[in-house]
């Protein structure tokens, strides 16, 4: 089939993208007279019915506090909370549960390592190397800890295509590198990086590897094993899971090895004024009552996305894109700003004469939901002479005729700013 | 809510043709001004003719409601004192952020056509930031300003 076509049928996998529809309350409602096109998933995602109802029944039926009480309610929050976290090692495989940790999102499990992996062990003249298209949740951890440690921040150059420069990387590696963090997939240009190449290279340095999973997760299968990265952090939001949960993934012997980053309730063995001893794995690293619901409500999500299928859900968001790219590249004076033959369905793009506000603004009015402005990713915004872009980002329930929607959109827009 | 409140002929205009666009080289007064969401930057530069803005222009990129809220700006202020731009700019505040204003836009002039972004409360700061960054010229403030 020829992808810039648009199919017959909308399938993923068995199931038609209407009936996929059907599934996500949200979708079915009228913005300024006109019906909803969501096209700002790659900001955050909507939720199937199952995942709000995960969330609702624990809240009418199971709510207490977890590991701690032996009366039944919290028994059954526990078994829940526990349940979810072995669906997160199953849907990224990673080898054990303890090397599963709930966060508050990407933006913390980042923190987490920059504070309790790297920061005891850098020393001033030691580099973290980063690359050009990092959301600044991958950007500014570290330079927190550079500034606390007196180490520095290399960044790898990016390309006019917006791939990272895989043979400056090669040189910027070097005895003192001590982490590479690098995207998995750019948020701004949906450039997905070949991490498997990049993390060979590092193991020959003997440098650890985190991966900024956030974009990835929602679109492909990850396999934490295959990839063989040290850390790997993403957020439930992205994956049709609540806001306020996140993940990281750290290999058990790292993960043993970090002191904990917060203390608290819950990530202690005993307490005593003199000595306090630290719960085993993941516990250690989460103090506090976590967001219970929202970790219930992810484990919802990544059941709902398996039996849709990661890779079905991987081939028809890449037909979309691909319809896409197609139809917005037609459009005189629409740039679009991130080429890389291998991007996740993400397309970015500037107008001629039209600052991408504006274009927000009006796609808003015809009920077009885009992302406008930097994305988090200022550098990259600087590296393309830009202030801003206007983002539309697929997720597998968006349509082909939405697609359409957009470009009826943009043609408005034209007209509307003379 | 109606896009044609917001993007009004007078908007359109002043956006595809901005007055007063460039810097003064020497000038009384500058500032800068940043909205960090948008990316919008703004700098301006003003000449003094005692306590009255002799001359007055505004440099940078953004939005059309930014860029045209600083176009129609310039135009309105030269040859005003200090304390008349000062009316002046509570009076756009009060277009761009109250329902209820009681100010006829019409008595405005040109910049009453800003009153459509009122509608559109995202944009209210696209809107204001030049009349922020003015007021800081004005007032011989360092730092720039910022919206956020």
């Amino acid at each position: 089939m020829n992808a810039h076509v648009k199919p017959v049928i909308e399938q993923v996998g068995q199931r038609s993208v209407a009936s996929i529809r059907g599934d996500f309350p949200v979708l079915h409602q009228q913005i300024n007279g006109k019906p909803l096109v969501y096209l700002d998933n790659a900001a955050s995602s909507q939720h199937p019915q199952v995942v709000i109802d995960a969330i609702s029944r624990y809240y009418e039926h199971d709510h207490a506090n977890i590991h701690r009480g032996v009366h039944t309610l919290s028994q059954r929050a526990t078994d829940q909370f526990e349940g979810a976290r072995d669906e997160v090692r199953r849907f990224i495989n990673a080898r054990s549960e303890k090397e599963i940790i709930f966060t508050r999102g990407t933006t913390e499990s980042i923190n987490l390592v920059a504070q309790s992996f790297a920061r005891p062990r850098l020393k001033a003249g030691d580099e973290i190397l980063i690359s050009a298209l990092e959301h600044h949740a991958n950007i500014v951890p570290w330079q927190m800890v550079c500034e606390q440690t007196g180490a520095k921040l290399k960044v790898i150059p990016i390309n006019q295509q917006g791939i990272v420069d895989f043979a400056a990387f090669e040189q910027l590696i070097g005895p003192q590198t001590r982490l590479l963090a690098l995207a998995h997939v750019s948020n701004a240009l949906g450039t997905v990086n070949p991490v498997e190449k990049f993390i060979a290279v590092a193991k020959r340095h003997g440098v650890p590897v985190l991966l900024d999973g956030a974009q990835a997760v929602p679109h492909a299968s990850v396999d934490v094993q295959k990839i063989d990265c040290d850390f790997y952090c993403f957020s439930a939001h992205k994956l049709c899971g609540p806001t306020g949960v996140g993940v990281l993934y750290g290999k058990q012997a790292l993960l043993d090895a970090m002191p904990p980053w917060q203390g608290g309730g819950d990530m202690i063995l005993t307490v005593s004024f003199e000595k306090t001893t630290y719960n085993q794995l993941p516990w250690k690293f989460e103090a506090g009552t976590p967001n219970i619901a929202g970790v219930i409500g992810l484990g919802a999500a990544l059941r709902y996305l398996n039996q849709l299928g990661m890779t079905n859900i991987a081939a028809y968001e890449h037909q979309l894109l691909e319809y896409a790219t197609q139809q917005l590249k037609q459009l005189e004076g629409l740039h679009i700003i991130g080429t890389a033959p291998h991007k996740a369905a993400v397309v970015s793009f500037v107008t001629d004469g039209i600052h991408p506000h504006d274009l927000g603004t009006i796609l808003d009015s015809e009920g077009v939901a885009i992302r406008t402005g930097h994305h988090c990713a200022m550098p990259v915004m600087t590296f393309y002479r830009i202030p801003a872009t206007a983002r539309a980002s697929f997720a597998f329930y968006n349509t082909f005729a939405e697609v359409d929607h957009l470009v009826a959109a943009l043609r408005h827009a034209r007209e509307v700013m003379g | 809510m109606d896009l044609k409140d917001l993007y009004r002929d007078v908007i359109v205009d002043h956006n595809k043709h901005p007055r007063n666009f460039g810097r003064l080289d020497p000038a009384d007064a500058h500032a800068d001004g940043h909205n960090p969401l948008c990316g919008d930057q703004l700098s301006v530069t003003v000449k003094l003719a005692g306590d009255k803005i002799d001359d007055v222009k505004f440099d940078g990129s953004g939005c059309a409601i930014s860029v045209a809220s600083a176009s129609l700006m310039t135009e309105a202020v030269r040859g005003k004192s200090v304390t008349e731009f000062e009316a002046l700019r509570g009076k756009v505040h009060e277009l761009l952020t109250q329902h209820d204003s009681s100010i006829d836009p019409m008595s405005l002039g040109k910049l009453g056509a800003l009153s459509g972004v009122r509608e559109f409360p995202a944009r209210v700061k696209c809107a204001s930031l030049c009349w922020h960054t003015l007021e800081a010229a004005l007032l011989h403030q360092s730092e720039p300003i910022s919206t956020e």
